[in-house]
């Protein structure tokens, strides 16, 4: 059987019918018992059970996935990967995964398609580019590449984009960063989980967690719909339906459930070749090795979990994008969809021991939980493995709720939830 | 467009009204009210899948009000003017 993934296994299996090739990963009958256990098969429950194994040396792990694994958010989102936050705990958590991004290829001998063609936040005022001044000069004290772009930079790289005198959103600048970009988003799921099975970890689908086992004030393991699994300790990593699972414990999460909508055009060739994002508009766009522009844009504003989206929100997207490239107004959109992110008050994540002992949480991504998956699974891996907090995760706990101490990425570094 | 009820104004486009809360999350009184009590006031949500009962304002004439909704289908149900009705 070919395992791995390279050029000349592909010419191998090319000359002898593509019949060599073995199942990515394993679907085995879920065990009784593990050691640990992570609910949630999008990227961050993957990664983590991947980082379990590789950095702890636990492979008697399952990962237990509702539906199908990468079919939430993972397979939702619009595959940015950047590290450009404003307070140096944000930086230390996206910069990791931002540098984890850079090697996964060949870490997981899996082609994640990353592709580092930068990213350009622009600025539409002088005020607004006062205070990209400041972020930038944030990012690179904090350690992570910026660099603060005048109006004739953007014109470099968004040739296309409304220049014109009368523009409703003029350019007076913006903020690069230039190790940003894109990668596959299934990808990225089935690479953690290819490399994950091959270390051992079962991969469960289609096993949705009815509630937790919870024996002498702690948790124990979780029934689900293929029987009671029982283990040391859990991982949750379900965001959109944090709060669902939460209730199922006991307690409760700062997290409001929105949609968050995207959608992509017909593909056309290459005409967008960075990351463009536009506080004024609300909309962001890129796009894909397809040719597909990829677009999205703010929340919906009403608390939501069917995944859908609603019109009003859509419109103002496509107004904005139209505002920024006139041209677009040629294309013709494929499709539209929505994923329900976890909206938190600070709009930064929770990584920590949930208020029942022995079950650890990996949630409130809000609208940017792909380009943290590296990281969230390396941080949820190592509270699993040891019960304690990583250096970069500790900030990030629940408690800082009760203490006060929230990281507000909203004003750090303009997140617009 | 989904068209919400406005006690005051009636069925209205949905563009025209924010979500304020979770009805029924009362502010703690009094001033010996522990770190924790104020978290659950201030920040913890029940944020339910399915039927739920919330404060929206209707921008257009300023009134708060309590809606019934379903998160999943969007369905509304009652909607009442805060007050007697409503907590």
């Amino acid at each position: 059987m070919t395992r791995r993934y390279s050029a000349f296994s592909l010419f191998r299996e090319g000359i002898a019918g593509q019949k060599g090739w073995e199942p990515a990963w394993r679907s085995p009958q879920p065990r009784k018992t593990y050691d640990l256990l992570v609910v949630g098969g999008g990227g961050h429950g993957l990664a983590t059970a991947y980082y379990l194994a590789k950095n702890h040396g636990i492979t008697n792990v399952a990962v237990l996935e509702k539906g199908w694994i990468g079919g939430g958010n993972t397979g939702r989102n619009t595959t940015v990967v950047r590290s450009n936050y404003y307070y140096p705990e944000s930086v230390a958590l996206y910069g990791l995964a931002h540098r984890l991004y850079e090697s996964l290829s060949d870490e997981l001998n899996y082609n994640v398609m990353f592709s580092q063609r930068g990213m350009v936040t622009l600025c539409h005022s002088v005020a607004e580019l006062e205070v990209a001044a400041r972020l930038v000069n944030a990012m690179q004290i904090n350690g992570t590449d910026a660099e603060l772009f005048s109006a004739e930079d953007v014109r470099r790289v968004l040739p296309n984009y409304n220049f014109a005198p009368e523009a409703r959103f003029p350019v007076f600048g913006g903020v690069w960063q230039g190790r940003a970009g894109t990668a596959r988003h299934d990808a990225v799921a089935w690479g953690y989980a290819r490399a994950a099975s091959r270390l051992g970890v079962d991969i469960v689908q289609n096993c949705e967690i009815t509630e937790f086992i919870v024996e002498g004030g702690r948790c124990r393991g979780v029934e689900t719909k293929r029987g009671s699994i029982r283990a040391d300790r859990v991982g949750m990593a379900v965001a959109g339906h944090s709060s669902v699972l939460a209730a199922k414990a006991g307690f409760r999460l700062p997290i409001n459930s929105y949609a968050l909508q995207a959608c992509v055009s017909e593909p056309v060739k290459p005409i967008l070749d960075t990351v463009v994002l536009s506080p004024g508009t609300g909309v962001y766009a890129s796009q894909s090795d397809k040719g597909e522009i990829v677009i999205g844009g703010g929340l919906d504003r009403v608390p939501s979990y069917g995944q859908r989206g609603n019109l009003p929100t859509l419109e103002s997207v496509i107004a904005g994008l139209l505002e920024m490239f006139p041209a677009f107004g040629q294309l013709k959109l494929m499709r539209q969809w929505a994923g329900i992110v976890d909206v938190v008050p600070d709009s930064s994540p929770i990584i920590g021991e949930s208020p029942l002992p022995g079950l650890f949480l990996n949630c409130g991504w809000g609208t940017g939980g792909f380009k943290a998956i590296p990281a969230g699974g390396t941080l949820l891996a190592h509270l699993l493995a040891t019960g304690r907090h990583h250096d970069i995760s500790r900030p990030f706990d629940l408690d800082r709720f009760a203490t006060g101490r929230l990281l507000d990425e909203a004003a750090g570094s303009g997140i617009a939830h | 467009m989904q068209l919400f009820p406005c006690p005051f104004c009636g069925p209205r486009p949905e563009t025209e009204f924010h979500y304020g809360a979770e009805a029924g999350n009362l502010r703690p009184d009094g001033a010996e009210v522990g770190a924790d009590r104020w978290a659950g006031y201030l920040y913890m949500r029940a944020n339910p899948k399915g039927a739920t009962r919330e404060i929206w304002v209707h921008m257009t004439c300023g009134e708060f009000f309590a809606m019934e909704r379903d998160t999943i289908d969007h369905k509304i149900g009652r909607s009442l003017a805060l007050g007697e009705n409503a907590e």
